[in-house]
C-alpha cells in the first residue's frame, strides 16, 4: 500500500439527509442515511465497505463519487475539493472516477451492442481519435477477459459473468483513478462471483487504481480489500485490516456479522442479534446499535460513541464497551446457538 | 423405506429439459441440503414433486411419499400432502404472502385445511404459532398485513404458516437469500430450533454451500438438471469427488489463511435448450477427458453413502457401480 | 379510513375546480360568445347590449368569479332555444340516458369480468382465443359502426327490433348492446391480463403449496388482487358512460343527454352545452372518487399509507 502519499480520495464527516413524504398529505420524515462518515482511499488501495441494507453504504458511494452532494462534510479527490455537480470540472472528473453497479443487465442498454457501450465514455470525454478509441476498446475488453467478437453482441446475448465484465470494461475504458463497485457480485451466480472477484483483484494490482468495494458479504470483502470499514445506520462503527476484523472483531455489531458468516465445518457459536435491521427513519438515540447490542450499557443509550483508535491496540472502533470506557452491560440479550 | 423417494424424475418445458433424471431420497426427520446455481433445477425438483408447476411442464419419473405416488396424482391426493405433510417456504417472503390478507388470516387458512381448526381455537393457535417463530406481540401482529412487517418477520410468518399443518418435511427454497446477514442467522437459527422441538425433516435449497453445510447433515449438489454429487456434509467438504463441487468450494472466498486467487469455474451454466453432449459440465471442467463429451456419467459410489456422477471419480473398493443410491 | 376519505374528497374537489376553470377558459377561447350568438352581421349596439346582459363586459376575473357563483347556485343560464333553465333542460333528459347507460354498464361488468377471468384461467385454449378475438373486435370497432351493423341485421334484415325512437323498451335493446359490447371487450382484455399477472405471483404458489384447492386459490387469493387494477378501468368506463352515450343516442335517435348535446352544439345553445359538459366532467370526477374509495377497501397498502402519514 502507498499510505505515505496524499490519499487519492478523502471524505470528511459526510452527512446526507433525505426527506421522505408519505402519501399526499403525509408528514415529512427526515432520514439521515449517512451521518458523519470519514474515509480515505489511497492509490492502489481497496477499501471494503460492509453493512446491511439501509446502513447507508450505497449513499456513501454516491457521495464519494460526487453524484450526490453531501449536506455536510467534504469530499476531496486528488487533493482538490469536489467541484459542484454539473460544473465543467465535475464533468471532467467523471472520467477519473467510475462506478460498477450491482445488476449488469440493468446497467447496460439492451438495444446497443456492448462494444459501443464500452466505447461511449471515450466519446463523451472526447478521448482520442476514432482509431485510438477502437484500439482502447479492444485493449480494455481483453483486459477484462472478453473476446473481440463479444463487442458486437447485445447484453442479452451474453452470460451474466460476461455482462459484468462488459460493465467493468466500460468503467475502465477511461483509465480511471478510482473505481467504486456497489455490490458488484451479489446478483451473480457463485461460480461467476469468483471470476469477477479474481478479475477485480487482478485489474487493481495491474492498473493501480483506488477502489471502493461496497458489499454485504464479509467473505468477498476480505478477498478483495486492503482495509475494511463496517457501517451501521449511517456511521462507520469499525475500521481495520480485513483479517483483524474477521478474526478479532472489536465492535459487537462486527462480532455478530462475523459470526453470521456461514462456513463449512464451523464450530464457533453464532451470535444471533435480536430484532430487525434498524430503520434509518427511526434512529435510536445514543449508540444506534444499542437496542440490538448484547453488551449495551447505560451510557450507550445516551451518548453516541465516536470512531477512534482503541487504547489497547489502536483499532479504530466506535463503541464505549470496546474502548473500555464502560463495563459490558447485561448479557441477557445475547443468545448463543 | 425413505420418507420421500424421488426416482429418475425429469421435467421439461417445451423441448428444454429442466431436470434430466434425478434420484434422491429424504429420510424422516433428516436435514438435506440441495445446492447449485440458478437454473440447476433445485427448486423445480420440489415444485414438480408437489405438482406445483404450470400445466405446460412435462414431468416424468416417480416421487413416492411413504410409498404413495405423487407424480400425476389427483388433487385429492396432492392437496392434503401440500402443507399437511410437506410444506414449502420460498425465497422472497414479502412477495410470497398475499398482500391483501392479514397474516393471521393466511395462517388460519392452513389451520382450517389441515387441522380443521376454525374460530377461537384457530385464532389461539395462530397466536401460538407466531409466538413460536419469534414474532413479538403476536396478538396484535396477527392483524397486520405483510407490507407492515419487515422481510425477516415475513419469513417468520411463512414459517409459522408452514408449521400450521404440522408437516413431516419442510422444503425451504433459498429462505434467507433475500435477507440481510444478521437476519439470515436468525432464520437459520429458528429452523434449527423448530427441528429440535418437532423432529420435522428439512430440505434446504440454497446456492450457498456455507449455509447448507451448517444446517444439513447430507448434501446433494446439482448441476444443469442433474445431481452430480451427494454425500454426508463432512464428506462433501473433506473429499469432494465431482469437479463441479470442487469448483464451488474453490469459488468461496476463505475467511482465514493467505489471500490468493480463487479457483473459479470458467464459462457459465449451459442453457437448457443447448445442453452439451455427454457430461453437461465437461465444457467448463478443467479435468475433462475425451470420453466426457461422449458419455453422460452415472453416479459412482466413491465411499459409503457418497455418490459422484463423474467418469473420473474413483469407485469405492467394492467397485460396484450403482446407478443410484437406493435406500431400503 | 375517515382520513383516507377526507384526502380523496379534497382531491375530488380540486378536480372539480380545475374542470370548471377549464370549461370557463375554453368557452372564452372558442370565440366571443356575443358575436357567435348574435351573428357576425349583428349591429354593434345589439352585440354590446348582449355583452352587458351576460356580464361579458366585466373584467375577466369578475366573470370567472361570477361563473363559479352561478355554477354553485345551480344557475347555468337559459337555453337560448326556448328560454328555459339550462339545467332543467338537461335534467329532464337524464332518465333517458340512465335507461341506456346503467344496463350497458351492468353488461360491461357482467360479461367483461367473467370472460376475462375465464380466459386467464384457461390460457391458450380455444375459449381463451375466442374471448380475445371478440375483445379485440369489440375494442377496435367504433361504436357507430357496430350500431349500424346491429341495425342492419336486427332491424332491416330480421325486423325483430326497432332502429330508432323511444316507443317501447324494445327500442333500448340495440343501443344498450352497442354500448355494452365495447366496454365488455375492453374490460375482458384488461381483466385477463390483470388476472394473468396475479396468477404468476409468488403468493399464488404459496397458496397452492399450502394445500388449497385451485378454485380456493382463485377465489380467495387471486380475484381480490386482480380487482385492484381492474377497478381503475371500471372507473374510467363509469366516467365515460355519458360521453359514450353521445354517439349511440344520435345513431338511434334516443332522446337522452347525448343527443341533446349534439343538437345544442349545432344550435349554438351555449348554456346547455356548458351544462352538459360540466355534468360529464362531474360524473368523471365522481367516478374517480368512487374508484379511490374502492381502492382503499381493496388494497390495505392504501389505508396504512395514510395511517402512517397521520401518525
Amino acid at each position: 500500500m502507498t499510505a505515505s502519499q496524499m490519499p487519492l480520495l478523502s471524505a470528511q464527516d459526510l452527512a446526507r439527509t433525505y426527506s421522505i413524504r408519505r402519501g399526499m398529505a403525509g408528514r415529512v420524515t427526515n432520514v439521515r442515511a449517512v451521518d458523519g462518515v470519514t474515509l480515505t482511499i489511497a492509490r492502489g488501495e481497496t477499501l471494503g465497505l460492509v453493512g446491511e441494507s439501509g446502513c447507508g453504504k450505497s449513499t456513501t458511494a454516491r457521495l464519494v463519487l460526487g453524484i450526490e452532494r453531501p449536506d455536510e462534510g467534504q469530499v476531496r479527490f486528488d487533493g482538490a475539493p469536489m467541484p459542484g455537480s454539473g460544473s465543467p470540472g465535475w464533468a471532467a472528473l467523471r472520467k477519473r472516477m467510475q462506478l460498477v453497479f450491482q445488476d449488469p443487465l440493468s446497467a447496460l442498454d439492451r438495444r446497443l451492442p456492448v462494444g459501443l457501450q464500452i466505447r461511449e465514455p471515450l466519446e463523451i470525454h472526447r478521448m482520442g481519435t476514432p482509431a485510438e478509441q477502437n484500439a482502447r476498446v479492444a485493449e480494455v475488453m481483453e483486459e477484462v477477459g472478453l473476446q473481440p467478437h463479444h463487442a458486437d453482441r447485445h447484453p442479452h446475448a451474453l452470460s451474466g459473468g460476461q455482462r459484468q465484465r462488459a460493465v467493468i470494461a466500460r468503467a475502465l475504458v477511461t483509465q480511471p483513478d478510482l473505481l467504486v463497485c456497489d455490490e458488484p457480485i451479489s446478483a451473480l451466480d457463485v461460480s461467476i462471483q469468483a471470476q469477477v472477484m479474481n478479475l477485480l483483484v487482478e485489474l487493481q494490482e495491474r492498473l493501480g487504481m483506488g477502489m471502493l468495494f461496497v458489499s454485504h458479504d464479509l467473505r468477498a470483502v476480505r478477498q478483495i480489500s486492503h482495509r475494511v470499514a463496517v457501517m451501521y445506520l449511517g456511521r462507520i462503527v469499525e475500521e481495520g485490516a480485513p483479517d483483524e476484523i474477521l478474526h478479532a472483531p472489536a465492535h459487537p455489531y462486527s462480532q455478530a456479522l462475523v459470526s453470521a458468516i456461514p462456513h463449512p465445518g464451523k464450530t464457533a457459536r453464532r451470535i444471533v442479534l435480536q430484532g430487525d435491521p434498524p430503520n434509518p427513519a427511526d434512529r435510536p438515540p445514543g449508540c444506534a446499535f444499542h437496542p440490538r447490542c448484547p453488551v449495551t450499557a447505560m451510557r450507550c443509550r445516551t451518548e453516541t460513541p465516536l470512531l477512534k483508535p482503541r487504547p489497547s491496540d489502536g483499532r479504530r472502533v466506535a463503541c464505549h464497551v470496546a474502548q473500555g470506557e464502560v463495563a459490558p452491560g447485561h448479557v441477557g440479550q445475547l443468545e448463543l446457538s | 423405506m425413505a420418507f420421500v423417494q424421488i426416482r429418475d424424475m425429469s421435467v421439461a418445458f417445451g423441448s428444454a429439459p429442466a431436470l434430466r433424471g434425478i434420484s434422491l431420497s429424504v429420510e424422516r426427520g433428516e436435514a438435506l441440503g440441495l445446492v447449485g446455481e440458478s437454473g440447476c433445477g433445485k427448486s423445480i425438483t420440489w415444485l414438480a414433486a408437489l405438482g406445483l408447476l404450470p400445466r405446460s411442464a412435462k414431468v416424468g419419473g416417480s416421487v413416492l411419499l411413504d410409498g404413495v405416488e405423487l407424480i400425476g396424482a389427483s388433487p385429492s391426493v396432492l392437496e392434503p400432502v401440500r402443507g399437511g405433510r410437506i410444506a414449502m417456504i420460498f425465497q422472497d417472503p414479502a412477495s410470497s404472502l398475499n398482500p391483501v390478507h392479514r397474516i393471521g388470516h393466511q395462517i388460519a387458512e392452513a389451520l382450517a385445511l389441515h387441522r380443521g381448526l376454525t374460530g377461537a381455537p384457530a385464532r389461539a393457535e395462530v397466536i401460538r404459532l407466531l409466538d413460536q417463530v419469534g414474532i413479538p406481540d403476536a396478538k396484535t401482529r396477527a392483524n397486520a398485513y405483510p407490507h407492515e412487517l419487515s422481510g425477516g418477520q415475513n419469513q417468520r410468518v411463512m414459517i409459522a404458516m408452514a408449521l400450521a399443518g404440522e408437516p413431516e418435511l419442510l422444503v425451504a427454497d433459498e429462505p434467507t437469500t433475500a435477507l440481510d446477514v444478521t437476519i439470515q442467522a436468525q432464520i437459520l437459527d429458528l429452523l434449527g430450533t423448530i427441528r429440535r422441538d418437532t423432529g420435522m425433516g428439512l430440505v434446504l435449497i440454497s446456492h450457498d454451500l456455507g449455509v447448507v453445510s451448517e444446517t444439513c447433515s447430507r448434501i446433494a449438489v446439482m448441476y444443469a438438471g442433474r445431481i452430480v454429487e451427494q454425500a454426508e456434509s463432512a464428506a462433501i467438504f473433506a473429499n469432494p469427488s465431482h469437479p463441479y463441487t470442487r469448483g464451488l468450494l474453490g469459488a468461496m472466498p476463505p475467511i482465514s489463511g493467505p489471500r490468493q486467487k480463487l479457483v473459479s469455474i470458467p464459462g457459465s451454466v449451459p442453457e437448457a435448450s443447448r445442453m452439451p453432449q455427454g457430461c453437461a459440465f465437461a465444457p467448463r471442467c478443467s479435468e475433462a477427458i475425451a470420453d466426457c463429451t461422449r458419455v453422460d456419467p452415472a453416479a459412482v459410489t466413491v465411499e459409503a453413502n457418497h455418490l459422484a456422477a463423474c467418469i473420473r471419480a474413483t469407485p469405492a473398493k467394492t467397485g460396484t457401480r450403482t446407478p443410484e443410491r437406493v435406500l431400503a | 379510513m375517515l382520513h383516507y376519505l377526507g384526502t380523496r374528497l379534497l382531491r375530488a374537489t380540486v378536480s372539480v375546480v380545475m374542470v370548471v376553470t377549464f370549461v370557463f377558459i375554453v368557452l372564452r377561447m372558442s370565440g366571443d360568445p356575443a358575436v357567435v350568438i348574435m351573428g357576425a352581421d349583428a349591429p354593434p349596439e345589439a352585440v354590446d347590449a348582449f355583452r352587458t346582459a351576460w356580464g361579458l363586459d366585466q373584467p375577466i376575473w369578475v366573470q370567472y368569479l361570477s361563473f363559479f357563483k352561478a355554477i354553485f347556485s345551480g344557475d347555468l343560464g337559459q337555453s337560448m332555444r326556448d328560454g328555459r333553465d339550462a339545467v332543467a333542460v338537461v335534467l329532464e333528459r337524464v332518465p333517458s340516458t340512465l335507461a341506456l347507460t346503467v344496463p350497458a354498464f351492468l353488461l360491461n361488468v357482467g360479461i367483461g369480468i367473467p370472460a376475462g377471468v375465464y380466459a386467464a384461467l384457461h390460457r391458450n385454449t380455444a375459449i381463451d382465443r375466442f374471448v380475445m378475438v371478440m375483445a379485440v373486435t369489440g375494442f377496435a370497432m367504433p361504436s357507430f359502426i357496430l350500431a349500424m351493423l346491429l341495425v342492419l341485421v336486427f332491424s332491416v334484415n330480421l325486423g325483430w327490433l326497432p332502429s330508432a325512437g323511444q316507443d317501447s323498451w324494445l327500442n333500448a335493446i340495440l343501443p344498450i348492446v352497442t354500448m355494452g359490447f365495447g366496454g365488455a371487450a375492453l374490460l375482458a382484455r384488461f381483466t385477463r391480463s390483470a388476472m394473468l399477472e396475479v396468477l404468476g405471483q409468488s403468493y399464488i404458489r404459496t397458496a397452492s403449496a399450502k394445500g388449497l384447492s385451485w378454485s380456493a386459490v382463485v377465489w380467495r387469493h387471486a380475484l381480490q388482487n386482480a380487482a385492484i387494477p381492474t377497478v381503475t378501468i371500471i372507473g374510467f368506463m363509469l366516467g365515460g358512460l355519458v360521453a359514450g352515450a353521445v354517439v349511440v343516442e344520435s345513431v338511434f335517435s334516443w332522446p337522452g343527454v347525448g343527443r341533446l348535446l349534439v343538437v345544442s352544439v349545432s344550435n349554438r345553445d351555449l348554456a346547455v352545452v356548458q351544462a352538459i359538459v360540466l355534468m360529464i366532467a362531474l360524473t368523471m370526477v365522481a367516478a374517480n372518487f368512487v374508484v379511490d374509495i374502492l381502492y382503499g377497501l381493496l388494497d390495505p397498502k392504501m389505508q396504512s399509507q395514510t395511517r402512517a402519514a397521520r401518525a
